[in-house]
């Protein structure tokens, strides 16, 4: 079974919500859009308080070559243009919407036929992504259309699936994969079209059988697109570890995938291909995944962006007791939520509520150069130094030690036996790094 | 840090087999203190928070014991705990600062004050605690061990009367720790599964013992058994704080002291030179670690 | 006996013949420096805390000693007192020094500023300002971890225990801004401290508008304006629903101190005889 060499760490995997079906959550009342749902420049607004907005239409246009549009997953009318807390707390610009219970909210669906679909050229499919707001939906957010964007002098060998979902208690993209098999591949079959790749890879580990079975016998049909069933370890999911399982190519520091001809998409950025392309929706809903051992009724959800991580927590049994946490994303590389009103993103693909239990942090000791963080740094780089150097503000000698190339992974923090806060100050690091333009 | 005290377990076992009680009280005596000294010296010149709770100074002292031989006058043993802690460990800022294993400056500190006492050996007596109501294996008739002979003879003692089964379960003359190589070994083997410690350390510090004990002209089987170097490779050498980062930075920490270890048996003025190889080793850990470096994901060789 | 007639006359041989080599190696690699930068180094405080606008106390002194007019060069640390020894030694004229001190412009104590989360990272302000927006409402303001305290030479800004803001010693800060530079969120300022006018300043960084501002803390300033319409000598800016101060026009009235509605604004001094510290 293929994987990555260079370090990674084996987390428990606490898929609790594995078996969940996808189940839909319509929002109540107010749903609050944030103009800036990628990485890149916020999006412009283009509608003001008092429009009326149908399911589909696009609010915000991009504002630059990195950014993405925004369009309404609801049918009505704009209240007002706000600052909105994010998860994290801070201010962001966003469209308040409120929804009109009359009208429908009936998903925009103009299916091209099979014509259509053959006429598209390989422009028209990166210009129509681009318009639909499409972005890397495996947490990234990177404008898809950005990446599909193939370089002068370069060459896309593969396209490759990222259907690793490595991070423990997710499983939006386990169940997206077991679903929608057949339009996930069609969506990887309109990629390679866009980027004249001639390979398709989709990596799955392996404890997801039931995707890697429902994807099996979907891709039997297209020789083209092979599934390859991966070792389970963190951080597979990573676009370079996961370069690297699938093909064996490895990416230079500083270079990019498409240096070693590949393109890497998440399943879920490929079924929302799918979608832009063959039924001409844009991106306005995802599967989040919302669970914690505490949770009562935990599960995958279609829910569309701009809904409060309050009311998703509610459609799954509601917060807790015992919570400790609320974490936006993953336990690995996720970030505790501060503010349970704000709205979820296009990165948002999981809601995890971890009780008091597993969420304290366990007081920092002394380094004792077991090099254990050594051994886990899938980068290869050398985290108790970075961490040493960090605190006594050897900003640039944290860039000698290669701090960019951190990928914020957490294994080294994960690992330290004296639960040292490794990555906290790496971040910080590159923070600086990037700040003083070192 | 528990782990590790727990692999120490059967070797400590054997050493009270064999020594009987005086092993136990050195052993005592050696913890007692050097958890004492960490704690005065954490309370009263530091005005920190007490780190004893996390094992270390146990560990330094169970070691410490097992570089003793049974026999030391008990202060002797609680002023080597007192260097060990005080000097090769706190004065450099405590846990995980220290440059040089502290239970070996404590054992090279009294090797070299009181080197009457530390190269007094009782003879080992299997089953000693059996037959022993008291002290009386450590008042028993004190021998050289085999080093000594080795090293007063020039390696002219005959190899047929060395019983090397008898040294693998413990029947030499020795420190507390060195005599059991079997039960260190199964300490080892605990170590390898509980994933403490990598093999690398000590597989290179016995391969390079045996290769330059070969080419050196010794017997390889006998540098391998005979004195701390199954010890010290496992346990001394391993010291996290004290070794190399990489693996492969450990692999040439290890073959040094491989090295250094059989040039001192065969060249130096002291039969053993276990210590003195890791304590050196210890000092260049700064310098391997420096060229050592993992190569960042992608990095091309060479560059 | 002869084993230690002749270790002493060998060791004694090395001895003379590394003191001469030294000696020579002293000569052809003497490098000279005006022994009054020693001097006048000798009266610096030695934090090296930048407060003259060199890089160190040496660098400082170095100037010092080669400058023909000491006009603009001052250590606060020093103080007037030790700028005119140094002007004594030197055979010149002290400079006027320009006292300085760190002010806190965020007064959301735990009373003023619900804690709507717990953070229990890293205690630094640096890894918590990167991470979100703090556990209160108000995103601006301190975060109380203490990074001003950690960095500052003099010992000279606390944390207090009750309010969880810093606190400054003005008799200690000689106002070097090594805070200032280090918080993350910008809520520390220097003002100059001079004998005839208190210093006003408006302790909070609050730029939500009003409704929100008036939500997040009890004494955030709500961009009113009322501070700007009581101002005699029209020092008050406003914008961003944030007053600012300008020190350099305002006179210490403290007309508007009195007037605020949010009890925002600060003084250090005395408004009523309008003396400084």
């Amino acid at each position: 079974m293929k994987t990555f060499r260079k370090g990674g760490i084996h987390p428990a995997a606490d898929k609790l919500t594995a078996d969940a079906p996808i189940t839909d959550v319509t929002p109540t009342s107010l749903i609050r859009l944030m103009l800036s749902q990628s990485i890149g420049a916020p999006a412009k607004c283009i509608v003001k308080p008092g429009d009326t907005v149908a399911p589909g239409q696009m609010i915000a246009e991009a504002a630059g070559f990195v950014s993405a549009p925004v369009h309404s997953p609801v049918a009505g009318t704009v209240k007002r243009i706000e600052s909105v807390r994010n998860p994290k707390g801070l201010w962001q610009e966003s469209v308040v919407i409120e929804i009109d219970s009359d009208a429908s909210q009936q998903q925009p669906s103009h299916p091209r036929s099979e014509k259509e679909m053959n006429d598209l050229s390989p422009a028209d499919i990166i210009k129509e992504v681009g318009e639909a707001g499409i972005v890397g939906l495996g947490g990234a957010t990177f404008p898809t259309r950005v990446k599909l964007s193939v370089p002068d002098g370069k060459k896309a060998d593969f396209i490759l699936l990222n259907g690793a979902e490595c991070e423990p208690f997710l499983t939006c993209d386990d169940a997206l994969m077991r679903e929608s098999p057949e339009e996930i591949l069609k969506g990887t079959l309109l990629l390679m079209k866009a980027t004249s790749a001639p390979k398709a890879i989709v990596g799955i580990e392996e404890n997801k059988p039931q995707a890697i079975k429902a994807m099996r016998s979907a891709a039997s049909a297209y020789p083209e697109i092979s599934i390859v069933v991966l070792r389970k370890k963190y951080p597979q999911g990573s676009e370079k570890q996961l370069i690297e399982a699938l093909t064996g190519r490895k990416v230079p520091p500083g270079a990019l995938p498409i240096d070693v001809g590949a393109i890497v998409d998440n399943v879920a950025t490929a079924f929302a291909v799918w979608e832009a392309i063959a039924l001409r929706r844009p991106l306005t809903h995802r599967i989040v995944t919302v669970t914690g051992p505490s949770l009562t009724n935990g599960g995958n959800f279609r829910a569309p962006f701009g809904i409060p991580f309050s009311d998703l927590i509610e459609v799954a049994g509601g917060l807790p007791e015992d919570t400790g946490k609320v974490i936006s994303g993953g336990p690995m590389m996720g970030q505790a939520a501060a503010d349970l009103s704000a709205p979820t993103t296009k990165g948002t693909g999981g809601i995890l509520i971890l009780p008091e239990s597993m969420s304290e942090r366990k007081e920092a000791g002394p380094c004792i150069r077991c090099a254990n963080c050594v051994s886990a740094c899938p980068m290869g780089l050398e985290p108790y130094l970075l961490m040493l150097q960090a605190q006594n503000s050897l900003w640039a000698d944290t860039k000698e030690h290669n701090a960019m190339a951190c990928l914020e992974c957490g294994c080294c923090s994960y690992i330290c036996p004296a639960h040292r806060p490794l990555l906290d100050y790496i971040k910080l690091a590159k923070a600086h790094i990037r700040r003083d333009k070192l | 840090m528990w782990n590790v005290i727990i692999a120490l377990m059967p070797a400590l076992a054997v050493a009270i087999w064999i020594f009987g009680l005086p092993a136990l009280s050195v052993t005592a005596v050696c913890v007692l203190c050097c958890i004492a000294t960490e704690w005065l010296i954490e309370r009263f010149m530091l005005h920190r928070p007490s780190t004893i709770a996390n094992g270390s100074a146990i560990i330094t002292g169970l070691l410490l014991a097992f570089n003793l031989p049974a026999c030391i006058p008990l202060w002797m043993a609680a002023i080597g705990s007192i260097v060990a802690i005080g000097i090769a460990k706190m004065s450099f800022g405590g846990l995980g600062q220290n440059i040089w294993n502290p239970a070996l400056v404590g054992r090279v500190f009294l090797l070299l004050s009181f080197p009457a006492a530390m190269t007094t050996w009782p003879t080992a007596i299997p089953s000693g605690l059996a037959h022993s109501t008291g002290a009386s294996a450590a008042d028993a008739s004190s021998g050289a061990t085999l080093l000594q002979s080795l090293n007063a003879s020039g390696s002219a003692i005959s190899l047929d009367n060395v019983d090397f089964l008898g040294m693998a379960v413990g029947q030499m003359n020795g420190s507390l720790g060195e005599v059991g190589a079997i039960a260190i070994l199964i300490g080892l083997a605990y170590m390898l599964i509980m994933r403490v410690i990598t093999w690398h350390i000590p597989v290179s510090v016995l391969a390079s013992a045996a290769l330059f004990s070969f080419i050196f002209g010794g017997n390889p089987l006998l540098d391998l058994f005979a004195g701390g170097l199954i010890l010290g490779a496992v346990f001394m050498a391993t010291d996290y704080v004290t070794s190399p980062m990489t693996h492969s930075g450990q692999l040439i920490y290890g073959a040094f002291i491989g090295l250094i270890t059989i040039i001192i048996r065969r060249y130096g003025a002291y039969p053993e030179g276990v210590s003195f190889a890791i304590l050196l080793m210890n000092s260049f850990t700064p310098l391997i670690n420096r060229y050592c470096r993992p190569r960042v994901f992608g990095e091309r060789r060479g560059k | 006996m002869s084993i230690i007639a002749i270790s002493i006359i060998i060791l004694g041989i090395i001895g003379i013949l590394a003191a001469v080599v030294l000696f020579f190696v002293a000569k052809r690699f003497h490098v000279y420096e005006n022994p009054n930068i020693a001097l006048v180094e000798e009266i610096l405080p030695g934090a090296n805390c930048g407060a003259c606008g060199y890089s160190g106390c040496h660098a400082f002194a170095e100037t010092c000693a080669e400058a023909s007019s000491l006009e603009g060069l001052s250590c606060p640390g020093a103080g007037q007192e030790g700028m005119q020894q140094i002007a004594s030694l030197l055979g010149l004229v002290p400079g006027e020094v320009v006292r300085k001190t760190a002010i806190v412009a965020c007064n959301g104590t735990c009373a003023h500023r619900k804690t709507f989360n717990h953070y229990d990272g890293v205690r630094s302000c640096a890894i918590e300002a990167a991470y979100y927006g703090g556990e209160t409402p108000c995103v601006y303001g301190c975060l109380g971890c203490g990074d001003c305290v950690a960095v500052c030479p003099h010992d000279a800004i606390h944390i207090d225990e009750q309010t969880r803001i810093p606190v400054v010693d003005i008799e200690k800060c000689v106002g070097c801004g090594k805070c200032v530079a280090e918080c993350p969120h910008d809520i520390i300022e220097l003002a100059e401290i001079s004998p005839d006018k208190p210093i006003v300043w408006v302790a909070c960084r609050n730029h939500d508008k009003g409704a929100l501002a008036l939500k997040e803390c009890d004494v955030a300033c709500i961009g009113c304006g009322k501070c700007k319409r009581v101002c005699p000598s029209e020092a008050v800016d406003l914008s961003t629903f944030l007053a600012h101060i300008d020190p350099a026009k305002c006179i210490g009235c403290g007309k508007c101190v009195a007037d605020c509605p949010r009890k925002s604004i600060l003084y250090l001094g005395n408004l009523k005889t309008q003396e400084s510290l």
